[in-house]
């Protein structure tokens, strides 16, 4: 079993010697993005000319299906079939793992008359084009038996129980601290319904060449959704090829297989041609996963020094019934600050809505806009900087575990932070500042996200040209996996990045776990570094054991691998001459790595600091962004300007989270109101000015061989909460309630009677 | 229904549905997939393409509307090893992530340099007489019918920044 401590060793990685980590190299699928031709699942070219399938959705949030009027549709110019649950392809029944290593089990669509969410699909109609396709589906009439639905989460708490499993973590007596505590915040927080809203909705297109089905699909794990298709087709998941090579945003919403995955499947084998099905705008809202509101109760107790003596948070949320996601929004406050005192748990509803499930930095984007808004609570009351009150609070082991800390450079951040920001031009007195109409403050917030690493494997080949090709059933979401895997090859191996092609998002090559919770780069990463290592060790072997090789018989522990040349000292060949002679068929190999053993011994988490200024419109109670600047800490990082465009796009969702972005349900529909790009605020091009992000320099090597970890997630959280204090500042009104909309500020400004 | 369009310099002559969008027209009878449907309605911008010159929501056009139209999408601006300035701008800055929305991004970045060139004005112009100075204000606000999810706004504003120049 690997410990951590052989990760600690040098590597090619580590040494950097051609200097390619670290680098800010070109986006490496960049070009085919810029000139639109890189295919995404929907644009794939089949091997025949597509039927295009286009869902029909329930318009109550629970009950039955009674009867589908679908004559009219079956009619309609075009239409190659109508399914509905009374005559859809037999499916295995929903939970079935006829294959108990599937990493998913079925889920039928269309399977029963039940109506379990508003937008699930009740129809499924299939045509020659999309025109046809689009006008049959409105033919289609359903009609229901609604039954008594639970939509409305702020009047259902009393329906809250323990998420399944779990119970609340307690450390000392909170109650007796906070009951005893001299300085206390005892506030409730709100974040509201958000959504993904990826550009690319849901798609897929299939076909089936015999027995076995291709599909090309947007989804972010390869394995999960090839094994989702299996199950719930019951075919050995050998029959099912499944493509993701680009995907147009994911952001844990595409964690998992939707009816477009398993319908088109259905629909190309009946129709024995190739079939393609995407989701509306509309129906990407409501027929695939949201993150769930979540309310904060927030309860600190200090000393008049500032030092916690007590600590609570507890979260409420809710999630689809028949399902078991929490939103673990209380889990990022047990390892951020000290505090002897300490209770952390969460409740949740079961409601009748659609599937609330991951969504970028599940747990702590919610969870942070609670505590890190307490927190500059309780530094004003303790007449504090919010900054020294964290430094007050910087535990030296983990406040929960006792472990150590792997690396922590939260401090750092935050100073560093503070420094390049102008933290000191913040007045501490609300309200102080204007600039015509609008009042000006600045805020702050911490940040924290885990790091995690998953079993995976990688497989990388050498031809006889001496290109290097690494392959994976990896995804790149946009995060940049094509790039760094690109990187780590050339680096491990001492080849120019141009010798280096990246071939992932097929299920036929070595499994890694996808893209998600910001495990993505140090996971798939980590299984590309060591397969690249089993190709040197191969390398070596064939030179040092070939007479025609000036390194016959050299000491393989001398062997250098450096810009393409493979040499011991002055002896040396290129990569290309080497296996053109001695392996023209070319070398093939694998490499995997797990966490290792005792990597649990350490709290392991990436860190940083949000800083913002906002304008607050005291006529309107518009708030605007002035100024974002965050310093973020994440072990090395591999490519500056991809880690860099992920962590300012995480802090503009935290934007968005603080400013605009809120799904509103119709208690009548169990529906969201918003459900279009134009109603669903996320940041745009106008909201976002003069942002701007660092990372500090930092290897942690309890993480990985190569002392990386993931920065996708870290940069939404807290953010929002930064802007929120900001708001304070500006205004001295303190809004506990997100997104903070002009109707709330106003309100607030007027009950100030400002 | 016949239409004839020239895309991308080529006259192409479609006999399609007349419900057909010009964005679907592209998708799927011509097979320039490079534009995109983001929503379906106009709320997104990754369908952008350039009518005449001039930038629009191609998923909110009829196909039938453009006899005659001549048609710029992004596989006409630039392709890999020959890219656009703006392509190559986007590419050097890393304004793009997932690249869902960069066709329309760019296409839109082609469009709306032409538009201030042109002095069309927008809610940040403050003097209407004058020349149009692509501020840094003028380019978000011109850019911001073009939705980025993965928030590439910064690097989207700096690639602008470097074909536009540097304007006080």
């Amino acid at each position: 079993m690997t410990s951590v401590r052989d990760w600690a060793e040098p590597n090619p990685v580590t040494e950097n010697r051609g200097g390619v980590i670290g680098k800010g190299v070109d986006r490496y699928e960049g070009a085919l993005k810029v000139t639109g031709t890189a295919p995404y699942a929907y644009d794939t070219v089949a091997p025949s000319p597509p039927a295009i399938g286009v869902l029909v959705t329930a318009t109550i949030p629970r009950g039955r299906v009674t009867s589908v009027d679908t004559a009219a549709a079956e009619a309609a110019p075009g239409v190659q079939l109508v399914w509905t649950h009374l005559n859809v392809p037999a499916q295995a029944p929903r939970g079935t793992r006829a294959n108990p290593r599937s990493q998913r089990a079925s889920n039928p669509a269309l399977g029963s008359d039940r109506v379990e969410y508003y937008g699930q699909s009740v129809a499924f109609v299939v045509a020659d084009t999309f025109e046809n396709a689009r006008a049959a589906a409105e033919l289609v009439k359903v009609a229901y038996a609604a039954e008594p639905a639970v939509v409305d989460f702020m009047a259902s708490f009393d329906q809250a129980t323990l998420p399944p499993d779990e119970e609340d973590v307690h450390i000392g007596d909170f109650h007796g601290a906070f009951a005893a505590a001299p300085v206390t915040i005892d506030e409730t927080y709100f974040s509201p319904i958000q959504n993904h809203v990826q550009m690319e909705p849901c798609a897929t297109i299939a076909w089936w060449e015999g027995d076995k089905v291709t599909v090309h699909t947007s989804i972010q794990m390869v394995k999960g959704g090839q094994h989702a298709l299996a199950e719930t087709l019951a075919i050995p998941s050998s029959d099912v090829h499944l493509l993701t090579r680009y995907i147009g945003g994911g952001f844990g919403g595409k964690g998992q297989p939707y009816d477009d995955l398993i319908l088109s499947a259905l629909a190309a084998r009946a129709l024995k041609r190739p079939v393609k099905v995407a989701y509306t705008r509309q129906q990407m809202f409501h027929g695939t996963i949201h993150r769930p509101a979540v309310d904060m109760r927030v309860r600190l107790g200090a000393e008049p020094n500032g030092r916690l003596t007590a600590f609570a948070v507890e979260a409420t949320t809710h999630c689809a019934r028949a399902a078991t996601f929490t939103e673990h929004a209380a889990n990022f406050s047990r390892n951020l600050y000290a505090a002897p005192n300490r209770l952390t748990g969460h409740r949740l509803v079961r409601m009748d809505l659609p599937h609330a499930g991951p969504m970028r930095a599940p747990g702590e984007a919610p969870g942070m806009l609670s505590l890190e808004c307490a927190m500059d609570e309780l530094a004003e009351k303790l007449g504090l900087d919010p900054i020294e009150l964290r430094i007050r609070n910087e535990p030296d082991i983990d406040p929960e575990t006792g472990k150590p800390f792997s690396i922590r450079q939260l401090v750092r951040c935050m100073t560093e932070g503070a420094q390049r920001f102008g933290w000191e031009r913040r007045n501490p007195v609300p309200g102080q500042v204007r600039d015509g109409r609008w009042m000006v403050g600045m805020g702050m917030a911490a940040a924290i996200r885990g790091n995690f690493l998953l079993p995976a494997k990688a497989g990388v080949r050498i031809d006889a040209g001496g290109i290097i090709t690494l392959r994976q059933g990896m995804t790149d979401i946009g995060t940049g996996t094509y790039t760094i895997l690109a990187q780590i090859t050339a680096e491990t191996l001492g080849v120019p990045l141009g010798h280096v092609r990246v071939e992932i998002g097929d299920s036929d090559f070595p499994p890694a776990p996808g893209s998600g919770g910001q495990f993505g780069a140090a996971t798939a990463g980590s299984a590309a570094f060591e397969a690249g290592m089993n190709l040197r060790r191969a390398l070596t072997e064939l030179a040092v054991g070939d007479p025609n090789s000036p390194l016959y018989g050299g000491p393989a522990e001398y062997v250098t691998f450096e810009n393409g040349v493979i040499a011991i000292e002055n002896r040396s060949e290129t990569l290309a001459a080497l296996v053109g002679r001695a392996a023209p068929d070319g070398i093939y190999v694998e490499g995997s790595i797990s966490p290792a053993a005792d990597a649990r011994d350490y709290s392991q988490h990436t860190y940083g600091a949000h800083f913002a200024e906002v304008g607050v419109n005291q006529v309107t109670g518009e708030v605007r962004l002035r100024k974002m600047f965050g310093v973020f800490a994440a072990g090395r990082i591999l490519n500056a300007k991809t880690a860099k465009s992920q962590i300012t796009g995480g802090m503009i969702w935290g934007v968005g989270t603080a400013l605009t972005e809120v799904n509103a349900v119709d208690p009548r529909f169990g529906s969201f109101v918003n459900q279009d790009m134009a109603e669903y605020l996320a940041p745009v091009h106008a909201d976002i000015v003069d942002l701007d992000a660092m990372f500090l320099d930092e290897a942690d090597d309890k993480a990985n061989p190569m002392g990386i970890k993931g920065v996708g997630e870290l940069g939404i959280a807290g953010a929002g909460a930064a802007i929120a204090n900001a708001i304070y500042n500006a205004t001295g009104v303190r809004l506990r309630d997100y997104p903070m909309t002009p109707d709330k500020v106003l309100a607030g400004l007027m009950a100030k009677g400002l | 229904m016949r239409t004839t369009i020239t895309v991308n310099g080529t006259a192409r002559t479609l006999d399609v549905d007349p419900r057909t969008t010009l964005l679907d027209a592209l998708r799927e009878h011509l097979g320039l997939t490079g534009s995109k449907k983001g929503c379906d309605h106009g709320q997104c911008g990754a369908c952008t393409v350039l009518v005449n010159g001039v930038r629009i929501n191609s998923c909110l056009s009829i196909l039938a509307m453009h006899d005659g139209d001549q048609v710029t999408t992004i596989e006409g601006l630039g392709q890999p090893g020959a890219l656009h300035p703006v392509q190559q701008a986007f590419l050097e800055r890393d304004a793009l992530q997932c690249g869902y929305c960069t066709p329309g991004q760019i296409c839109s970045t082609v469009g709306m340099l032409q538009e201030a060139a042109d002095g069309w004005a927008s809610k940040e112009t403050a003097d209407l007489s004058a020349p149009t100075a692509l501020t840094d204000a003028e380019i978000r606000e011109r850019m911001s019918g073009n939705i980025c999810r993965c928030s590439a706004y910064p690097q989207i504003l700096a690639a602008i920044r470097d074909l536009a120049g540097e304007v006080a």
